[in-house]
């Protein structure tokens, strides 16, 4: 076991890939000399040379584009998008040409590509630097979407999307980058837990409160606060968006009997809009209550000065779980 | 570089004008072709051949083939048939849509001959001809149109992407796979295997030739293309078939300068060609393979030709163009054309032109049995090929909709209620 930062996490687990397999590239803006703006992946082009780590043209489609066609060539790439608002330039090829080859091509072509955008808000970043774009991809049939959560997963997980047949999103909350955790660099991946596994954080009796990315830290301390005042919240990481581990969730709220998904997106048709529908689904004769979504407005994203009202905190989260457990009155259908 | 102009040079500045021509006048549409020492043409509308010898020098092996020059022949003769064919499959209810490429045979055929077999393909919906050279069955060539799959053959079969009808979006893919030959190189420390079949200079590593239209040309995704081609110097040579019409919307319409023009700004070579013209097609774009293949960089091939049907066969072309300009096209027929020369070569006798209809034929007659006899898959195929992994929601959605298509069975076997 070793302490690392998120961001330091991520730059071992790219490094293992390069020196593993070989086809393994990566493309972005900035990712080369700089190291990337989020210094992820710092001194691998130094080490593997700027045909296996390419500093790209600011050109978010031609990132993905060319990406396509290295894989089509039996390249693995991964590719980095600066900013989760800079991504919808690369719309189009990630919806359109990266999610559908395999089925276009009858499973002929894989495009084992990974997706890393750097997600959400917290960090006082100016506009289109702040987005949970999640929910367009989750929302895309051939696409797996992950978010990490933790510098163990950011090691694992990493990994696990290079490896895989299928494209990956992979998102990386921003604000989490440098936060530390230990991590076992050790374990082979095979003993890690699968990447489209939820995991449990914090076990509990009372409340299933699901989130993923950088909600989970805030959730496990909204966990810790309802203990203090008699609630026992379990906190669920879903890891995977796409597949989304329902069995984990239901699993859970069978035993709670209650459910509060939150997330930084915003809220119409949203990841918890999901998660929420699919335990009702599974689980509706086991609801004490109806289950509560705690999430971002349905708002373009506030300036820095604000965001702390739209980026879901600890009080919301609680909020949700005092909804849940009918200890405030529903102030009407739009009650978040 | 042979056949390589300076496209900054060339005089493609005046405006083109917006305004279309009088429907009426038979003027075609579009930038004028330069018919001088710009765009490249070896014969002329009458099939009479004029030296020109940078050129002319990528055809040595062809010009000494009689039987090369009669499969030239041949291949545009089958693929117009094949599309014509199609274009009757479809109005009889056998397809769902066509798009023709009446016009565009010299075009696809010559370009498609410069390839060699370790070279890859990315082109759009229209590129018949490409995908026949290159060894598609033509049954496969109309099963997405038939509706029976999204894509009719294994790209890696012929070393070519199935059709992309995203407009553009396939340039890009073909730079990124001509960086992976780079990679390639880099990794391998040598070249592809050298597997020359044309008889022309082929040293050098494999290349891509992207294929698509005038109307692509306005797409972000071709400029980018462009962009991360010229970085690389990656051997890849874009192939645009300036077919004068992206649907309904006339070529001046998406340029003010001639599309060639465009090269220049984005650091590739740029060589215009008398699209109808395969030998003058066949010659430039081995120039830009060579180029390619040597590290010379990409090309931007602006091949000015004429799409004389539909757009598909949903469209109605006679509602934005009229008879005479279609027909001052038919008058540079690229088939016709290039059988004059060989007449007048005394290469297409009258067994030798017997022998390419009768090609024609079977092969047409091949694809209306095929097609017959092309099957729709079974429902639940649609759940395959979304993943390459398991997928445990989709898994049980299929699992969901199999039940529920079972229970029609059960009605059938307990008769009607």
């Amino acid at each position: 076991m070793t302490t690392l930062t998120l961001a330091k996490a991520l730059n071992l687990g790219l490094r293992r890939c390069l020196a593993d397999d070989p086809s393994v590239v990566l493309l972005g803006e900035d990712i080369g000399r700089l190291g990337g703006v989020f210094r992820v992946t710092d001194g691998l082009q130094a080490e593997f040379g700027p045909h296996r780590v390419l500093d790209t043209p600011l050109a978010e489609a031609g990132i993905l584009g060319t990406a396509v066609g290295l894989a089509y060539r039996g390249y693995r790439p991964v590719v980095e998008i600066q900013f989760d608002g800079f991504v919808y330039v690369a719309f189009d090829q990630i919806v359109s040409q990266v999610a559908r080859m395999y089925a276009r091509t009858a499973g002929t072509v894989r495009l084992p590509i990974t997706i890393r955008i750097p997600v959400g808000g917290g960090t006082g970043a100016a506009e289109h630097h702040s987005e949970s774009p999640e929910a367009y991809f989750v929302h895309t049939p051939g696409l797996r979407v992950v978010e990490v959560a933790s510098p163990q997963d950011a090691y694992t997980v990493v990994q696990q999307a290079v490896a895989c047949d299928d494209p990956v999103v992979f998102f990386e909350p921003k604000r989490r980058y440098y936060a530390k955790g230990e991590v076992d660099t050790g374990a082979a991946l095979a003993d890690s837990p699968p990447m489209g596994a939820a995991r449990v954080v914090v076990p509990g009796s009372d409340v299933t409160l699901v989130t993923y990315g950088g909600l989970v830290a805030t959730a496990v301390d909204a966990a810790t606060a309802a203990a203090d005042d008699g609630v026992s919240v379990e906190v669920i990481d879903l890891r995977s968006l796409s597949p989304a581990d329902h069995d984990a969730v239901a699993a859970s709220v069978r035993r709670t009997g209650r459910l509060v998904v939150a997330h930084e997106g915003p809220h119409e048709a949203g990841v918890g809009a999901e998660i929420a529908a699919t335990a009702t689904e599974r689980c509706f004769e086991y609801l004490e209550a109806a289950p509560v979504r705690v999430t971002g407005h349905d708002i373009p994203y506030p300036p820095a000065k604000l965001e702390m009202h739209h980026v879901p905190d600890l009080d919301r989260i609680l909020d949700g779980v005092d909804r849940v457990l009918g200890r405030v009155p529903a102030t009407g259908a739009v009650a978040r | 570089m042979p056949g390589i102009t300076d496209s900054t040079t060339r005089d493609g500045l005046s405006p083109a004008g917006l305004a279309r021509d009088d429907l009426t006048t038979g003027v075609p549409d579009g930038h004028p072709v330069d018919d001088g020492a710009g765009t490249v043409r070896l014969l002329d509308p009458d099939g009479v051949r004029h030296p020109w010898p940078e050129h002319d020098r990528w055809l040595t092996d062809v010009d000494a083939d009689d039987g090369a020059l009669l499969r030239l022949l041949e291949d545009m003769v089958v693929v117009r048939r094949i599309d014509a064919e199609a274009t009757a499959l479809q109005r009889q209810g056998e397809l769902a849509l066509w798009p023709p490429v009446l016009g565009q045979e010299a075009a696809q055929v010559g370009s498609a001959h410069a390839l060699r077999r370790d070279d890859f393909v990315f082109s759009s919906y229209r590129e018949h001809g490409v995908a026949y050279v290159r060894g598609v069955a033509p049954v496969d060539l109309a099963r997405e149109w038939r509706g029976v799959a999204t894509a009719g053959w294994d790209p890696y079969a012929v070393n070519m992407a199935t059709p992309q009808v995203i407009v553009g979006g396939h340039a890009l893919h073909g730079v990124g796979y001509a960086m992976g030959i780079l990679a390639d190189a880099e990794r391998d420390g040598a070249p592809d295997d050298d597997t020359a079949e044309d008889g022309a200079a082929d040293d050098g590593t494999a290349a891509v030739v992207t294929y698509f239209g005038d109307g692509a040309m306005s797409q972000g995704a071709v400029s980018e293309a462009f962009v991360f081609a010229a970085t690389w110097s990656a051997p890849v040579v874009f192939f645009c078939q300036n077919n004068q019409w992206a649907i309904s919307e006339p070529v001046t319409l998406q340029s003010r300068v001639p599309l060639v023009a465009r090269a220049g700004g984005f650091g590739l070579a740029g060589v215009q060609v008398d699209g109808n013209d395969v030998l003058a097609v066949l010659a430039v774009t081995r120039a830009a393979l060579h180029r390619a293949r040597t590290g010379g960089g990409p090309t931007l091939v602006e091949a000015v030709t004429y799409r004389r049907g539909p757009h598909t066969t949903a469209d109605d072309p006679t509602r934005y163009r009229g008879a005479a300009e279609v027909e001052a096209w038919v008058r540079r027929d690229p088939v016709d054309r290039f059988a004059a020369y060989l007449r007048g070569r005394g290469v297409l006798t009258d067994a030798a032109d017997a022998h390419v209809r009768d090609v024609a034929d079977q092969v047409a007659a091949a694809l209306r049995t095929d097609l017959a006899a092309s099957e729709t898959p079974p429902p639940l195929a649609i759940f395959d090929h979304v993943y390459a992994l398991p997928h445990p929601a989709l898994d049980a959605e299929r699992d969901a909709y199999a039940r529920y298509l079972a229970g029609f069975a059960d009605d059938a076997a307990g008769g009607a209620r």
